[in-house]
């Protein structure tokens, strides 16, 4: 060898081309989170002058793939297999990492689900590389830097940081659902679907699904427009009765802090903040929720926040485009008459 | 015997923190340390299968070494044996390379107190806060990966087969795989017990085992702390809290101030937003 | 399991009890330090001023390292009118070598001075309340936990569980505390800047201040304010007599706004941002509130045992003190392998013969002059009426200076009832200073 090598110098990824996003779905249904990283995924990848890939597992989920294109992928690969029926680990990170060595994408982007996180954190080990988790920010350093900038809430969400991973190919992140927009869906869009087989069979697999217990009650605060929540200051959990009055006259569901959750007044997965859901509806009215800054972090990119408390100094109101001091009692029953009566789901009275 | 381990680490207790009004930076002095609160519902469970079955219960933590109060706290609570895996070197990891010393730990409990059956770890933690760790040690030990658990159903340690409830956004999945097998707990899965006198003597009592580099024998110096983690933490800022001016109507009666707010929603084109305007014709004059 | 034996178990990790387990433990004794907090000081709380005396007594090589704020050099008096004060103060380096007391934070200190205690040898139990005591006839054996399989067992048990001693109360040596024999005190620790602190007090890096206020402060009721220099903090607090709380119906948070906004205070913590706030009882029922000491396998110490000269705000180190000799007093009782109260009253002696006994005698008759006298002519009328009286002094207004004397002693006759009430309340305060 005439010349040393620069041990300064970055490795070549030259190889290394495109952004994949790997589309989660349960019994045929895609997650909306996986568009939105078609969304932000697109982004990225134009910046990059690279292709949209995504990744669809399942059984019978062909129309999936299409889907993907329809929501910004230029080329789709699809893994269908009566072993990707159910999500299991082993079978679903065999897939992802054959195809990850096989196409080798820069980036690799999965939804911070419990699915996503579940199935990114063994991949990354595998391969091995960089994993950041629960990004809310994610942008690309121009070529020929390419470095993705992955970020995200950092100690309680009190700061924000930014991650990179320069020595290792692929780049990976998991992200936030609710955070990114998903294109407008556009079927006319082209692309191409590229099948891809699953290395593993059944006799190889020790984990069984045996069942689903679909909890009906369960809300999808992530997917809703309009949340009316509520915290200690509703006083008894009985509070909530009448929140949900509110919500259903909104055409929205009902949120919680972490304080009433804990209280044992409504489920974990009303749950809104930093260990709950993040959301970002259109309307949400905080209701005797102080807005702790671990609430608010869950809550803030909401369209419009409307918050109602008796004490005028609650931090909640400093974020708050509408709010009304007083007792959430007397003013919340007056909103569901108001609500009512505009949307005329009130009988009409006679005059 | 079953041996089981608990993967438990020390946090700085996030409420505790603050950030430096001037220098936008983390004031982490004078926080104090604490149990991640999702790894102890982990041991927690641990300890049910020790009533239950029979196991041996050991902790392991990767930390400086005042995580030893978090340990002693473990050995209240029933563990059997608590050890320290701590070094500089071992700094600055990152989940890939926490996940590695943690996966080469295991392996050295195993060799010295038997063939471990089952890990558990926590969701997340509060301050890494990204649920990997977990994954990452399934993947290098070749265990049977079981996260977002929040009930064991069954074990058949015959049979060595598990039973649990995955929590997911939209239900529970009932999954059945073979032991060996990592989970990760959540909160939900049962309540922590409280120590006993005797057990609260014997962790006053009680030195945790230390581990350090040198105490493993094929451990890969280029794959741990800072220099084998291949995340790098590039800035990091206080984010701005967008200035809102809001409208807020104090002193208003109820009904008032019930209507102005609809008012303006409604103004803010709330129905259209929301795809009302159709119905909005109906309404009756 | 047979149930294990201690040599001693101390229950309550304040100044007192980590005092005693260290001596014990020193001595190679058996120790369990039982406390209820998380860790030792997590819930305490004082206003601020530890001695170095009765801490260097039992630490003669480690109490250099204990955790302080700041050396105090200067203590200062205020007499509060409704917005001016009339001060008293003394400051002299001479307070600095040896030092004489720190500005201290309990969290902190305790949390130390129990670990001086743990690396002797002395067992921590902590988040463990002691629920009552384990007697046996007329001797007590050991303490009941609220943990399961609770019981611990022992020769003697030395009782340092704090004002509300809840153990002295299960002994029968106690009663509740009646309104008159306790304060109830509140306290904010407000954070500032360490520059703004040594400007707005005239201080040098690790020099601090302390200023004691009563007069209109206290609303009213029999009550002293402090006002204390951290490093990066200020300790503000006001203690105000409990049967005077009761009696007005305020709440102690009402009085520490008021004392906020008074114009020599507000000042001073202005733009501070208030960090910890919390309340706690203190002891000043005086030598006469004093309970038994020991008994058969037991001793009571510090704030159980009601030993505070609240006159001089000296608590812990009565405290640490008392921690000492019933440690000594059960090592003694050890050797002889007699945990009756003949040995153990050792202790008692030793009490006897140390400043804490004289001191508390000294002012015993304190208690009884602030609980008969009008709180409202102490802490109102009076104070009042000398800052009226200086106000004029120092007033230059053409008036006469003779006239002016005659102005400032009828603001005082006034205040006090005539000049014989003001001689009889000056006597009787003499007597209650003076045993
Ligand atoms: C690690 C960690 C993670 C956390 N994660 C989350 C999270 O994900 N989500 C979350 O929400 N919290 C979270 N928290 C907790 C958070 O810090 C707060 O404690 C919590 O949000 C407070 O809930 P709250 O606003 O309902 O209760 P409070 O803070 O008690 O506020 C109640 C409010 O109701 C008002 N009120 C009372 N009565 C009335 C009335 N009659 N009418 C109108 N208003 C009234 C009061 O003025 C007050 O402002 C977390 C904390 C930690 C440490
Ligand atoms: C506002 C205020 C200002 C003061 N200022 C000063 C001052 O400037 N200088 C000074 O020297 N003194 C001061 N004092 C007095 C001083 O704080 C006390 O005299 C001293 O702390 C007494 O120490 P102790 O160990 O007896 O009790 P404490 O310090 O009260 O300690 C008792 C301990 O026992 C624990 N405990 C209680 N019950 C149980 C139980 N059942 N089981 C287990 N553990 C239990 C408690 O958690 C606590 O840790 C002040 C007091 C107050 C309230
Ligand atoms: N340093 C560590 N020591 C022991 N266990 C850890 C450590 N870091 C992470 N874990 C375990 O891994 C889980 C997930 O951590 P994280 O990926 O950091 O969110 C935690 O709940 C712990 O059980």
């Amino acid at each position: 060898m005439t010349e040393a090598r620069n041990p300064n110098t970055e490795p070549d990824w030259s190889e290394y081309r495109g952004v994949l996003v790997v589309v989660e779905q349960r019994e045929g249904k895609a997650r909306p989170v996986s568009w939105q990283l078609l969304g932000i995924g697109r982004q990225l990848a134009q910046k990059l002058e690279v292709d949209t890939l995504a990744l669809v597992m399942g059984q019978d989920v062909e129309h999936l793939a299409r889907e993907a294109i329809s929501y910004g992928a230029d080329k789709v690969y699809l893994a269908d297999d009566p072993v990707l029926k159910d999500y299991r680990t082993f079978p679903y990170s065999r897939v992802c990492l054959e195809l990850i060595r096989e196409i080798k994408p820069e980036i690799v982007l999965f939804g911070a689900t419990y699915t996503g996180r579940d199935l990114a954190g063994a991949i990354a080990t595998h391969l091995p590389t960089g994993l950041t988790a629960d990004s809310t920010m994610l942008d690309v350093e121009p070529p020929p830097s390419r470095l993705l900038l992955a970020s995200r809430p950092a100690f309680s969400e009190k700061m924000v940081a930014t991650i990179l991973c320069k020595k290792y190919r692929p780049q990976m992140a998991t992200a936030r659902p609710g955070v990114f927009d998903a294109l407008p869906r556009d079927p006319s869009r082209q692309g191409e679907i590229i099948p891809f087989r699953c290395p593993v069979k059944e006799e190889d697999v020790a984990a069984r699904v045996l069942d689903f217990i679909q909890d009906e009650q369960k809300v999808h605060l992530e997917d809703a427009s309009v949340i009316v929540a509520g915290g200690r200051g509703l006083g008894s959990p009985d509070g909530f009765k009448m929140l949900k009055e509110l919500a259903d006259a909104l055409g929205g569901v009902v949120g919680a802090s972490r304080a009433v959750v804990e209280a044992g007044w409504i489920s974990h997965d009303h749950q809104v903040g930093q260990t709950g859901h993040t959301v970002r509806p259109k309307l949400y009215i905080a209701v005797g929720i102080s807005g702790a800054v671990q609430h608010v972090v869950g809550m803030q990119n909401s369209d419009v926040i409307v918050a109602i408390n008796k004490d005028p100094s609650a931090p909640i109101f400093k974020i708050a485009h509408y709010g009304v001091v007083g007792d959430w009692s007397q003013i919340v029953p007056a909103m569901i008459e108001e609500v009512k009566k505009r949307r005329g789901l009130l009988p009409v009275e006679k005059a | 015997m079953l041996h089981i381990v608990v993967c438990v680490k020390q946090v700085p207790d996030s409420r505790e923190i603050r950030i430096h009004p001037k220098t936008n930076t983390l004031i982490r002095q004078g926080v104090p340390a604490i149990a991640n609160f999702y790894d102890m519902h982990g041991l927690e469970e641990a300890l049910r299968i020790k009533d239950q079955h029979g196991a041996r219960i050991t902790v392991i933590t990767m930390g400086p070494p005042p995580a030893e109060k978090t340990l002693k706290e473990c050995i209240s609570l029933g563990a059997d044996e608590a050890i320290l895996v701590t070094d500089r070197k071992f700094a600055g990891a990152d989940t890939l390379a926490t996940s590695y010393v943690l996966a080469k730990a295991i392996q050295k409990a195993a060799e010295e107190f038997g063939p471990v059956d089952l890990v558990f770890c926590g969701k997340q933690t509060l301050d890494g806060d990204t649920g990997q760790v977990g994954p990452g040690i399934a993947c290098r030990l070749d265990l049977e990966q079981l996260t977002y658990v929040e009930k064991v159903v069954r074990l058949d340690v015959e049979k060595r087969r598990i039973t649990v409830h995955r929590h997911l956004e939209d239900g529970v999945e009932v999954v059945e795989t073979r032991l060996p097998a990592l989970i990760t707990a959540l909160q939900e899965m049962n309540k922590v017990r409280r120590a006993s006198l005797p057990g609260m003597i014997r962790a006053a009592r009680y030195k945790p085992i230390v581990w350090t580099v040198k105490d493993f024998s094929d451990i890969d110096v280029s794959k741990i702390g800072l220099k084998g983690s291949p995340t790098i933490v590039a800035k990091s800022w206080v984010p701005e809290q967008k200035p809102v001016d809001g409208e807020i109507l104090e002193d208003t009666p109820p009904e008032e101030a019930a209507r102005q707010l609809v008012d303006k929603l409604w103004e803010t084109e709330l129905p259209e937003k929301l795809g009302w305007d159709a119905e909005r014709e109906e309404v009756a004059p | 399991m047979a149930q294990e034996k201690f040599d001693a178990i101390v229950v309550g990790a304040g100044p007192a009890g980590s005092a005693a387990a260290y001596t014990m433990a020193k001595a190679g004794l058996s120790v369990v330090l039982l406390e209820r907090g998380e860790f030792p000081g997590a819930k305490n709380l004082f206003g601020g001023v530890l001695y170095r005396k009765q801490l260097e007594e039992i630490l003669p090589d480690k109490w250099k390292k204990a955790p302080v704020e700041r050396r105090v050099v200067e203590q200062r008096i205020w007499l509060m009118g409704e917005e001016s004060a009339v001060t008293l103060g003394h400051r002299n380096e001479a307070y600095k070598e040896p030092v004489n007391c720190w500005t201290a934070l309990r969290v902190k200190f305790d949390q130390w001075f129990a670990d001086q205690a743990v690396e002797a040898g002395a067992l921590p139990i902590y988040s463990t309340v002691a629920t009552e005591l384990i007697t046996e006839g007329d001797r007590v054996i050991g303490v009941r936990t609220d943990r399961e399989d609770g019981d611990l067992y022992a020769d003697a048990v030395i009782i340092a569980d704090g004002v509300n001693s809840l153990l002295g109360k299960s002994l029968g040596i106690h009663r509740e505390w009646k309104p008159d024999e306790v304060s109830l005190a509140v306290k904010e620790v407000i954070a500032l800047p360490r520059e703004k602190i040594e400007d707005r007090f005239n201080l040098e890096k690790d020099e601090g201040v302390t200023i004691e206020f009563f007069g209109k402060t206290s609303l009213g009721m029999a009550g002293m304010g402090f006002l204390y220099t951290n490093k990066d903090t200020l300790s503000l607090g006001i203690g105000v007599m409990v049967n005077h709380l009761k009696k007005k119906k305020i709440k102690p948070y009402e009085i520490l706004d008021h004392v906020k906004k008074h114009p020599m205070i507000r000042r001073l913590i202005e733009g501070g941002e208030v960090k910890e706030y919390s309340g706690h009882l203190i002891p000043e029922g005086g030598w006469n509130s004093v309970p038994p000491l020991s008994g058969n396998g037991w001793c009571i110490v510090g704030d159980a045992a009601q030993l505070v000269n609240f006159v001089h705000r000296e608590g812990s180190n009565l405290a640490m003190t008392s921690g000492r000799y019933a440690g000594e007093a059960v090592i003694e009782a050890k050797k002889r392998g007699d945990f009756s109260q003949e040995t153990l009253s050792l202790y008692d002696e030793k009490i006897h013969q140390s400043f804490i006994r004289k001191d508390l005698v000294k002012y015993k008759g304190m208690h009884e002059f602030l609980k008969e006298e009008d709180p409202d002519l102490l802490f109102n009328r009076l104070p009042q009426a000398a800052n009226q009286a200086l106000y004029e002094l120092f007033l230059v207004d053409g008036v006469p200076k003779g006239e002016k004397q005659k102005k400032m002693l009828n603001y005082l006759k006034e205040a006090g009832g005539g000049a014989w009430g003001l001689a009889k309340l000056g006597i009787k305060g003499w007597r209650a200073m003076n045993g």
